[in-house]
């Protein structure tokens, strides 16, 4: 269902990935192409690094959100600014 | 199973998930599976000035480890159903 579809991933250690869903599993590991991490900080925009084709461990997976191109199109990443996530505590 | 069967029945009713890291994020309870993975359909983070992390994320799956909290609707609740069912679940284990 969500296959093929550009997916945003939150890890444990409060990482926001971006990529195209290619394949998950019951254990919710995720393989993501064209994937790239965007940074948020405080002082500037959203900085994004390429990653490219990763597999992602359910391990530490926090949550996998369907990204709306609409309201991606409308984003401004450059004017964002914002704390980065907290990691997960158990 | 006793959550997750008390969860099917909340399905369609919204609910604010609070998670281990201290996001909230509240929406429509779409589907929740064995493991307590939730669903949420129209959701939205609670503090999205705070956390712009998902302001394009409509719909998303949170996994169910990583939840530490999930806020009920208060008539969402059957107390006297869900105290049988834990009399019941207790008697058996």
């Amino acid at each position: 269902m969500l296959l093929s579809e550009l997916i945003s991933v939150i890890t444990n250690d409060g990482r926001n990935i971006v990529g195209i869903l290619k394949g998950f599993d019951q254990a919710t590991n995720i393989i993501l192409d064209e994937s790239h991490e965007r940074v948020y900080s405080t002082k500037e925009g959203v900085q994004q690094i390429v990653l490219g084709l990763y597999i992602i461990r359910g391990d530490n997976i926090s949550i996998v959100g369907e990204l709306d191109e609409d309201l991606e199109a409308r984003l401004d990443l450059t004017e964002l600014r914002a704390h980065p996530l907290k990691p997960v505590i158990h | 199973m006793l959550f997750f069967s008390y969860f099917k029945d909340l399905v369609g009713r919204e609910v604010t998930v609070e998670l281990k890291n201290d996001l909230a994020i509240r929406g429509t309870l779409h589907s929740v599976d064995q493991y307590l993975n939730i669903k949420l359909e129209n959701s939205r983070v609670v503090d999205q000035d705070k956390y712009p992390h998902m302001l394009s994320v409509r719909n998303c799956f949170i996994r169910g480890s990583v939840v530490r909290y999930v806020q009920l609707p208060p008539d969402g609740v059957d107390v006297e159903l869900l105290h049988d069912a834990t009399r019941r679940e207790a008697r058996g284990s």
